[in-house]
């Protein structure tokens, strides 16, 4: 059976083998956590602890400061040292908690809930929101807003994204394959959130184990069904997803909700199975530390905050000859200049590349071949897109759809010339929201 | 030679025919514009800089004769071409000193701290994504020439030590160099200004001392050593007002620990 999937995209190397079949292990409780309150996208959130306070590891210390926001909370138990900016792995200088632990990792008292389909809507969605929990995929959207479309547009279908499309990464088929019922029941507790009765999970085919293991595990329920998707980049993206898994196009400009869609990434699910039924924030999340510069690659459970140099301590350290580190994935992941950089919500994996894998590249001339084009998912011209740009023509670029571009970067992918069209694309984007801001 | 004639006589008469419809055509077409726009035309530099907001000069000299903008709106053209212009269109123009731009930051390759290697595109816009470029100051030049790129005026060039170097005599006061500049370190000021706190960074001193060797780290000696109170520290960056300190050039620059306070003019000779 030829398997689902969405028009254009690219195949990039997979690299999965590094730590595909390492199971998740836990990493043990840092000395010492830097916290930023901007870790999701909307408004950042407003510090309620002050130096020299005590916290427990739970406690909410940065209250959300809008609906499009998402309360953090302490994730080691001891003494703030200091609440001022510290280096960002999105390469700013931004406010951060430092806390200093104890070492006790103290728990607030966390209410449980035995049975939650007692609960309505309202409470379920509220135990999420309070819980701060965003699209733990990466892109890191407040979940709650996500829950809440509005009244007229009904929503009729909920995907989990299993896809994990971004080389390397192994962050979701490990928790796909590891905490399966909580996942199930994250699925659960969102499709009644959303009052949805069709549920999906879709799942790239190069991850048979962890399709296996799903259909094991909804093999009684009727709402819910796994679809296995084709291995192309980047169908981890929302909109990719939509259109391989129900066949429907999100029109341009508009949302998945604009289809009567919501997708969740699997760690989404599992945050929201511990949030609704432990009662517990989240604190902690998968991060996959991988690459062929780091000595022993491995999916490791490290509390929010902590340096990326404990992870890579933890794993080995770095070989000599490290050229790169990234947070994220090789196709969308951020380059970071610092290892004292925290974890935050949004840290899918730490990849860590020699100078072998990051060679040095030499810029061509564009030859017109249109790779690029084809490469496209959201069907955007990126070549001329980039030429806009890059000649200042920010109109003629707006016109061309420059903000629909998702920066899944198959275009600088595929480009022979070399040439960083994702970078000019952004820049035209920085550019052109800075006029209309005006 | 009887061909001959033909194709001399058929091209002639071609050629007659379309010059009395061209010549119709003029006379009948003829679109009435002001002979002044073309004299302030004239007048104006001609760079097409873009400093005036519009679409090049013609379109200037256009608004001007209207009325619709003032001599000032030109910051480019120097006094003796406004006093003509003034003449032409019954205008007065106060005689005024220009501004030169001023790079605020001396944190080039040999100074500052390297944080990383930045491969992206090549221009400080570019740089701004990507954790900020290369250098560690988060405040200061990003070294990539996006000021140079903009100039019309051949006035601004990138230096050996990664830092832009601004021709004093060619610059005519633009400001597209500070307009485009991401991190705001090129600001205009009078050509008479000479003394200035060559330094964006508002961390606090031992930070910015780990960025840059040439750095304000806001130890207030200059507040206390210039008795015109012309110096203010706010969030640990000096900065000097030019109405108080006037443009005294014997006023002691040697005094600052780090070197950040410099007479612009000297330090060029």
């Amino acid at each position: 059976m030829k398997l689902k999937t969405f028009k254009h995209g690219s195949h990039p190397k997979e690299f999965k083998e590094f730590a595909e079949h390492k199971l998740l292990e836990t990493l043990p409780i840092p000395d010492e956590v830097f916290i930023p309150v901007t870790q999701h996208i909307g408004a950042p959130c407003k510090p309620c602890v002050k130096k020299g306070d005590e916290v427990k590891t739970g406690q909410l210390i940065a209250e959300s400061a809008g609906f499009v926001s998402s309360n953090i909370h302490a994730s080691i138990s001891g003494k703030v040292k200091a609440v001022a900016a510290f280096p960002h792995p999105n390469g700013s200088k931004s406010i951060m908690i430092h806390i200093v632990g104890d070492g006790n990792d103290e728990w607030i008292e966390t209410e449980k809930v035995s049975d939650w389909e007692k609960l309505g809507k309202d409470e379920l969605k509220k135990l999420i929101s309070d819980a701060g929990i965003v699209g733990m995929g990466g892109a890191a959207f407040p979940t709650h807003v996500k829950l809440s479309p509005p009244k007229d547009k009904p929503i009729d279908t909920f995907i989990i994204n299993g896809c994990e499309c971004e080389p390397y990464l192994t962050a979701d088929h490990r928790m796909m394959a590891e905490q399966t019922e909580k996942m199930v029941l994250g699925t659960k507790i969102l499709m009644k959130v959303l009052d949805v009765k069709n549920g999906y999970i879709g799942i790239e085919s190069n991850k048979p184990d962890a399709i296996e293991i799903m259909e094991k595990a909804i093999a009684g329920e009727n709402t819910i069904s796994v679809v296995p998707v084709q291995v192309k980049y980047p169908q981890g993206a929302e909109k990719m997803l939509i259109k391989a898994v129900v066949d429907k196009e999100v029109p341009t400009g508009g949302l998945p909700m604009d289809v009567g869609a919501v997708v969740n990434n699997v760690g989404t699910a599992i945050a929201v199975a511990e949030a609704v039924i432990e009662g517990k924030p989240v604190v902690e999340r998968v991060v996959t530390v991988t690459g062929d510069a780091i000595n022993e690659p491995k999916n490791v459970i490290a509390r929010i905050g902590t340096p990326f140099s404990k992870l890579l301590e933890y794993c080995g350290g770095l070989k000599p000859d490290t050229r790169k580190v990234l947070m994220g994935g090789p196709m969308m992941g951020v380059a970071q200049y610092s290892l004292e950089v925290p974890v935050v919500k949004a840290t899918s994996g730490i990849l860590c590349l020699s100078t072998d894998s990051v060679p040095e590249i030499k810029e061509y001339a564009c030859i017109m071949c249109g790779k690029c084009v084809e490469a496209c998912p959201m069907f955007l011209l990126p070549t001329r897109l980039s030429k806009a740009v890059s000649k200042e023509k920010y109109e003629m670029a707006e016109e061309l759809g420059i903000m629909n571009c998702i920066e899944c970067g198959s275009c600088s992918y595929v480009c022979p010339s070399n040439l960083p069209l994702v970078h000019q694309i952004r820049i035209g984007k920085l550019k052109i929201n800075e006029k209309n801001k005006k | 030679m009887e061909s001959l004639i033909y194709a001399v006589l058929s091209m002639g008469g071609i050629g007659l025919f379309f010059a009395v419809l061209i010549t119709l055509a003029n006379a009948k077409l003829k679109v009435e514009e002001d002979p002044k726009i073309e004299l302030v035309n004239d007048l104006l530099p001609g760079a097409n800089c873009g400093a005036c907001g519009l679409p090049g000069c013609g379109a200037c000299a256009e608004l001007m004769v209207k009325g619709e903008v003032g001599l000032s709106a030109c910051p480019v053209a120097d006094d003796d071409s406004k006093d003509q212009i003034g003449k032409l269109l019954g205008l007065s123009h106060e005689a005024g000193e220009k501004d030169v731009a001023v790079v605020l930051c001396q944190g080039g390759l040999k100074n500052v701290s390297i944080k990383a290697d930045y491969d992206g595109v090549k221009t400080c816009l570019g740089s701004t994504l990507v954790s900020g470029g290369e250098r560690q100051c988060a405040y200061g030049c990003l070294g990539n020439g996006d000021c140079c790129v903009v100039c019309s005026f051949d006035a601004i060039h990138m230096g050996e030590d990664g830092l832009p170097i601004v021709d004093r005599e060619k610059c005519t006061g633009c400001g597209k160099c500070a307009e485009v500049c991401p991190r705001d370190i090129i600001e205009m000021h009078k050509e008479s200004h000479q003394v200035f706190v060559l330094c964006k960074n508002q961390d606090k001193g031992k930070a910015a001392k780990e960025a840059c060797k040439v750095v304000c780290i806001g130890c207030q000696i200059c507040v206390k050593k210039d008795e015109s109170g012309g110096f203010t520290v706010k969030n640990f960056l000096a900065s000097v007002d030019h109405s108080k300190y006037g443009s005294n050039p014997e006023l002691p620059t040697d005094k600052c620990p780090t070197n950040a306070i410099v007479n612009v003019v000297r330090a060029s000779e």
